[in-house]
């Protein structure tokens, strides 16, 4: 009496972008014929949102989770009440990506507060003696490469880190003298392209353990009581191991990862921002930290 | 029976016809004899072919050519196709691998799978990439540690338990980040560190590894196989113990391999891709493109670099990535070049030199296994990477460090040669000349450079340094003091002028610099280490002169402390160096240094080995030695070989040893002056006692020389000659009864009595014949050919008849009555076969057939100037009456014999020796003599009683006596028989 229920998309990378038609397939499975009311297939798209308990109290942030903003949501009927026979069923699908209403979809997201998701549902009815039978394929949705966005905000950024920089160092008569100088490509980066530029250590008094670069999400919600602004780290990706040799150019290259990244986001009730820090460890664990801002998106 | 008497029939052997005999163009055994053309290959060549089914376990189904005709030469077996000439184990052998290292050879072998992008390019990898695996071992082989090892890992069981700090990161768990970093982080409290491993351990620990490695892999947990290597790779971060560093990294890179190469065929496989109108996956060409890759692999692919770039730590993300690096090809075309030079790059972050400069190596090792066609840029740019903080190996925090470890800075150093020589060959031999210019310079500029140098003299071609050897003289006589052993540099450039020779005009100079240098160095071991390549050069390119003073310098820089003792296998090689480049033995043997130079060596087994390259050295040269300086060098080191000879020496050793003396023995040659000749055998004899084979070949030679003696006088001999050919026949006489082997005694006596017998030394040969005849009882039962024990009595029986042909010509002494010789043979052959043996009543009818030859009037065959019986005894009928009596006591024991066969149920043997004798007496017996006929006629009979002779031999027998039947004896019989 068991059913199998699948669903197979078409692209192997599940990616999708607005306007287009997500096809695939959904595959039933069942050794003998079963009975259901309906079989229905339901596309879901949301934007959930979750308040820090930093900001607010624990209570606040457990019962006022912010509704979820539903971005795109239908239903098509697949079947009408009848008979599953036995054996293997694949039934095509070609469900329209369409924002409800006059929202726009928003990319693919996970980060810790602000979630974006998008679904597709295949739900069986099953008379009431029986379990209704459900099954949920996440699928991806991108931007269109957008060739438009300014081209002249592709500068090359310089830095230089050095004692004197610092902002906020207790003391900085104990400070080992450095001087780190670098340069990130753009802070305007694209998605599928990884984060370039170079760091060299021009001297350093101290030893250096580590160099990483530390990308960061800020989330910041909005709701009723105000809003909670929280930056996590997505990844940390090390560059530099040990003491590395001073006056050669060390490469910043790091590829941004799927699902936890997503252009730039600022809409009325919540906002996903990126940054990546530059670390330098020095092998007393001392660290140094430099902060840039970076905004992402497709192009 | 008993009142039989023999009569011989006389022959006029004028008109005995010779049988009509047809000359001979091919060996009867050739059609057997199996010319194997190649142990793999198994073809045969000749009248016999038959198709060999290829395994030895299938089925044998030979198929012949229909022209073949039943050959009575070939043998049945060879119609078997397992049994087609070439033993079984070659057969095994043949069919190309076993499973096991197949197997292994699908696992491991990185290359094999990799596309012909173009042929030249393949080339150029596989004359690249076959160096890697013989470096492999040179390398596990060369770093070797006694120190303990320790392992991080997740995945051996045992060891102790670690617990791993998980920097906390916020109060809120995150559940998102810590499915990211389980990738570069493994569970929690099953990690484990051993502790207090030898290197044995970690090399099994390593393999385990990556055992666990693939069966995580084939049983679907993929991630864990990921987690496997990204371990594996971590483990090269550590260099807590240095010296075994590039063993490790070894060790690892063939996980990593393995693990690269599971991924891409997997990605292979995920990319069978339907061809137009085929329902069937079609698996990649060889030489795909990104462009006919399905949308899954593709997927898949990208996967695993996303997956791979979130690796934190920045080793393992390297090293993982270069693992997989090939699957780029499924994503684009032209991402190898960038992705190489990206690595290239980062690579620059890793700070420690040793770890970064193995990794350059690994991304060069991975970059050639790619097989882009041309471009070897990366491989430049790995190169200046490395010069740009090549200035940091001899930095001061280093140093520091390295004395901490307490390893010297040489050691250190030395750490880096097989990764930079591998990057170095990788640039070598694919960039142009004007390329290895830049990279020369490039080099020259730093300091310290005797590292760079010394990768340089290692890995480009030896012409290209040849051509510039004055240069890379002075390069080097400027490295000194920098840490990198100058005196390793001098062996690395003397290696190359050794393989490529320098202009003509440079030789000296060079030379003489180097010779400069080496002089100074005082510590043996470094002198060793130079002279050992230098002396080949000074043997290819100079005289003797320059030989013999370097040979001079080894000696005295040796002596000292018998320091000697530690430098056998320098030394050795230098010998063996010396051998095969010396085109003029004489002037090396009667050079002043060289024979001091082989008593350098104490010990006695090397000692012989050195002894034995040299006289195999000179073994490879003909003509004849005639310096008696030489003789006695050569005497002299024989001799050495010799006395190495004892109880426990081997078989084989002593073939070998007994071989090469031999062959001096024979060589030498004093020409017209016999008598020296002889002592120098004499001298030989002396010298030799231990060796037969030497024994052996010295009674040959003296034969030798008695017959070249009577070959110049033309057989008259004059007292001299005669007076040293009986010296000969003595020297032979004397020698032989030391062999231990009886048969070849017997032989040695038989030829030396022959000999004797033609230079007219009748006593002498007398006493050759007796002696072996009291030796054939001693003939023992069985003899070892081959290492097989066969019985001895078939050699004995051809041996005897020799010996009875022989003995036809030998005249009676007048000392012992009539056929003395032949009395003894008789009581010999009575006395060591055994009673009942046929052999012996076969080798009785032979004896039959020289018995009535000896009472023919004149002999078939005389030897010249000796006078055989029949001018003895003119034909006398006592001795004919005498001969008679003997044949017919031998005539009575084969009959004997017969009726024993008879009552011994042995039927078919007793018809055949019937009829042998009958044939006997048909040819040989005056059947004039009614008792011989009735004897004739019953043995036809008893020998057709039982119908088992062959009418092949009687029809013939038959068609004999009615030939003759003219003569009414004959007729009688022929009668008689046809009954």
């Amino acid at each position: 009496m068991s059913i199998n229920v699948d669903i197979r998309l078409k692209r192997a990378s599940k990616i999708y972008h607005e306007g287009e038609i997500v096809a695939g397939l959904i595959i039933l499975q069942t050794n003998s014929d079963i009975k259901h009311d309906g079989i229905f297939l339901t596309m879901e798209g949301s934007v959930n949102l979750q308040l820090s308990s930093k900001n607010v109290g624990i209570f606040e942030a457990f019962y006022n989770s912010v509704k979820p903003i539903q971005l795109v949501q239908y239903t098509l009927d697949v079947a009408p009440l009848g008979k599953i026979p036995s054996g293997r069923i694949e039934i095509p699908f070609e469900l329209p990506l369409k924002p409800r209403g006059s929202k726009s979809l928003y990319q693919t997201y996970h980060g810790v507060f602000v979630n974006v998701q998008y679904l597709i549902r295949c739900d069986i009815k099953r008379s009431f003696l029986a379990k209704d039978v459900s099954k949920s394929l996440e699928f991806i949705v991108e931007d269109k490469p957008n060739p438009k966005v300014e081209k002249e905000q592709n500068k090359i950024v310089l830095f230089k880190i050095m004692p004197e920089s610092l902002q906020n160092a207790r003391d900085r008569a104990n400070l080992p003298s450095f001087l780190i100088s670098g340069r990130l490509d753009s802070l305007y980066c694209n998605l599928s392209e990884p984060l370039t530029g170079e760091v060299i250590i021009e001297k350093c008094e101290a030893t250096i353990k580590s160099i990483e670069l530390q990308l960061v999400r800020v989330e910041t919600c909005g709701c009723a009581e105000g809003y909670s602004r929280d930056a996590t780290e997505i990844q940390n990706i090390q560059i530099g191991e040990g003491n590395v040799c001073t006056g050669i150019g060390i490469p910043i290259y790091m590829i941004f990862p799927r699902l936890f990244t997503c252009p730039t986001l600022s809409t009325s009730n919540f906002k996903v921002e990126f940054e990546v820090n530059l670390i330098i460890v020095f092998a007393d664990d001392y660290l140094v930290t430099e902060n840039f801002p970076i905004v992402l998106n497709r192009h | 029976m008993t009142d039989i008497e023999w009569v011989a029939r006389s022959v006029d052997y004028g008109s005995v016809k010779v049988p009509f005999m047809e000359e001979v163009t091919d060996h009867p055994l050739k059609p057997v004899i199996v010319t194997m053309m190649d142990g793999r290959s198994g073809i045969k060549r000749g009248a016999l072919r038959s198709t060999s089914t290829g395994s030895s376990t299938g089925t044998p189904t030979p198929i012949h050519t229909p022209f073949q005709v039943p050959n009575p030469l070939t043998d049945p077996l060879l119609n078997h196709s397992s049994l087609d000439g070439s033993d079984p184990l070659t057969q095994f052998a043949r069919e190309d691998l076993d499973p096991l290292s197949k197997m292994a050879a699908d696992e491991w072998d990185y290359s094999s799978n990799a596309a012909a992008v173009g042929k030249k390019s393949k080339d150029t990898m596989d004359e690249l990439v076959q160096p890697w695996l013989a470096r492999r071992t040179a390398i596990l082989n060369k770093y070797t540690t006694s120190e303990k090892l320790s392992i991080v890992t997740s995945f051996l069981p045992g060891g102790e338990k670690v617990i791993v700090k998980v920097q906390p990161s916020g109060t809120l768990v995150d559940k998102v980040r810590t499915r990211l970093e389980q990738l570069d982080d493994f569970e929690e409290g099953s990690v484990r560190q051993m502790m207090d491993l030898s290197q044995q351990e970690y090399t099994v620990r390593i393999e385990q590894l990556n055992n666990e490695l693939v069966q995580a892999w084939h049983s679907d947990q993929r991630v864990k196989a990921l987690k496997i290597a990204i371990q594996c790779a971590k483990l090269l971060v550590d260099t807590s113990v240095i010296t075994f560093y590039p063993s490790k990294f070894v060790l690892i890179t063939d996980i990593l391999d393995t693990f690269g190469k599971l991924v891409y065929e997997r990605l292979k496989r995920k990319a069978e891709y339907y061809k137009p109108g085929s329902k069937v996956p079609t698996s990649l060409p060889d030489n795909f493109t990104p462009d006919i890759v399905t949308e899954v692999a593709k997927e898949i692919c990208r996967n695993w670099f996303y997956k791979i770039a979130s690796i934190r730590e920045l080793v393992p993300r390297l090293y993982v990535e270069m693992a997989i690096i090939k699957s780029y090809r499924f994503l684009t075309t032209s991402e190898f070049s960038t992705a190489l030079l990206r690595i290239t790059r980062m690579i620059r972050g890793i700070g420690n030199p040793l770890i970064a400069v193995y990794a350059r190596c690994y991304l060069c090792r991975v970059g050639l296994a790619l097989n882009q066609s041309s471009d070897f840029e990366f491989a430049k740019e790995n190169f200046y990477d490395f010069l740009a903080v090549y200035g940091q190996l001899f930095s001061q925090s280093l140093s520091y460090d390295l004395n901490g470890q307490s390893i010297s800075l040489h050691t250190y150093l030395s750490l880096y040669t097989p990764a930079l020589d591998w990057i170095m060959e990788v640039m070598a031999t694919t960039a142009s000349e004007n390329l290895l210019d830049e990279i020369l310079s490039r080099s020259k500029q730093q300091a310290n450079s005797g590292l760079l140098l010394n990768s340089i003299l290692a890995t480009f071609k030896p012409a290209y340094i040849a051509a510039r050897s004055m240069e890379f003289v002075n390069l080097i006589a400027g490295c000194e003091d920098d840490g990198f052993p100058q005196y390793l540099l001098y062996r690395s450039l003397g290696e190359c002028l050794v393989e490529e020779a320098p202009p003509k005009n440079d030789c000296r100079p060079v030379l003489n610099t180097v010779w400069q240098y080496v002089l100074g160095l005082k510590d043996p071991a470094k002198f060793m280490h130079c002279s050992e390549i230098w002396i080949q050069f000074t043997v290819i390119h100079f005289s003797m002169h320059e030989l013999n003073l370097f040979l001079g310098e080894v000696i005295s820089h040796l002596s000292p402390n018998r320091a000697f003792e530690h430098y056998y296998s320098q030394l050795q090689t230098i010998v063996e160096k010396i051998v095969a480049h010396t085109q003029d033995f004489e002037s090396l043997l009667t050079m002043e240094n060289f024979l001091p130079l082989i008593d350098l060596f104490h010990k006695e087994s090397i000692k012989v080995e050195v002894c034995k390259t040299v006289i195999e050295g000179f073994s490879t040269q003909s003509g004849p030695i005639t310096d008696p300086i030489i003789i006695s060098a050569l005497m002299f080191i024989s001799r050495i070989m010799h006395d190495s000879v004892s109880a426990l020496t081997v078989d084989d050793e002593k073939r070998q040893i007994g071989n090469l003396i031999c062959g001096l023995v024979q060589r030498v040659d004093y020409g017209r002056d016999f008598e020296k000749q002889l002592s120098f055998y004499a001298e030989a004899r002396a010298a030799f006692p231990n060796l037969d084979s030497v024994h052996i070949q010295l009674v040959q030679c003296v034969n030798r020389l008695s017959v070249d003696t009577r070959k110049i006088v033309r057989g008259h001999h004059t007292r001299r000659t005669s007076a040293f050919v009986r010296a000969c026949a003595a020297f032979c006489f004397i020698t032989i009864p030391s062999l231990t082997l009886v048969h070849t005694r017997l032989q040695l006596y038989l030829l030396s009595g022959q000999v004797a017998l033609l230079n007219q030394c009748l006593g002498q040969a007398d006493a050759c014949f007796k002696a072996a005849l009291s030796l054939v009882p001693e003939m023992p039962k069985t003899i070892d050919i081959d290492g097989r024990q066969k019985s001895s009595e078939p050699y004995l029986v051809s041996y005897l008849s020799n010996f009875l042909s022989t003995l036809l010509v030998v005249p009676d002494s007048p000392e012992h009555g009539v056929l003395y010789l032949m009395r003894g043979l008789l009581n010999a052959v009575q006395r060591c076969f055994e009673q009942n043996a046929t052999t012996k009543f076969y080798l009785y009818l032979r004896v039959l057939d020289l018995l009535s030859t000896v009472t023919q009037e004149t002999y078939p065959y005389h030897v010249d100037k000796v006078d055989s019986n029949d001018k003895l005894y003119g034909s006398d009928k006592k001795f004919i009456g005498e001969v008679n009596k003997i044949c017919s006591k031998v005539l009575e024991e084969i009959l004997n014999h017969l009726k024993y066969l008879g009552s011994t149920d042995q039927l078919d043997k007793q018809s055949a020796l019937a009829f042998e004798l009958f044939d006997r007496i048909i040819t040989r017996a005056d059947l004039q003599d009614s008792a011989l006929a009735t004897i004739a006629v019953n043995l036809w009979n008893l020998s057709h009683r039982h119908g088992s002779i062959d009418p092949k031999l009687s029809i013939p027998t038959i068609h004999y006596i009615t030939r003759r039947s003219h003569q009414p004896h004959f007729a009688d019989i022929l009668r008689k028989i046809k009954k």
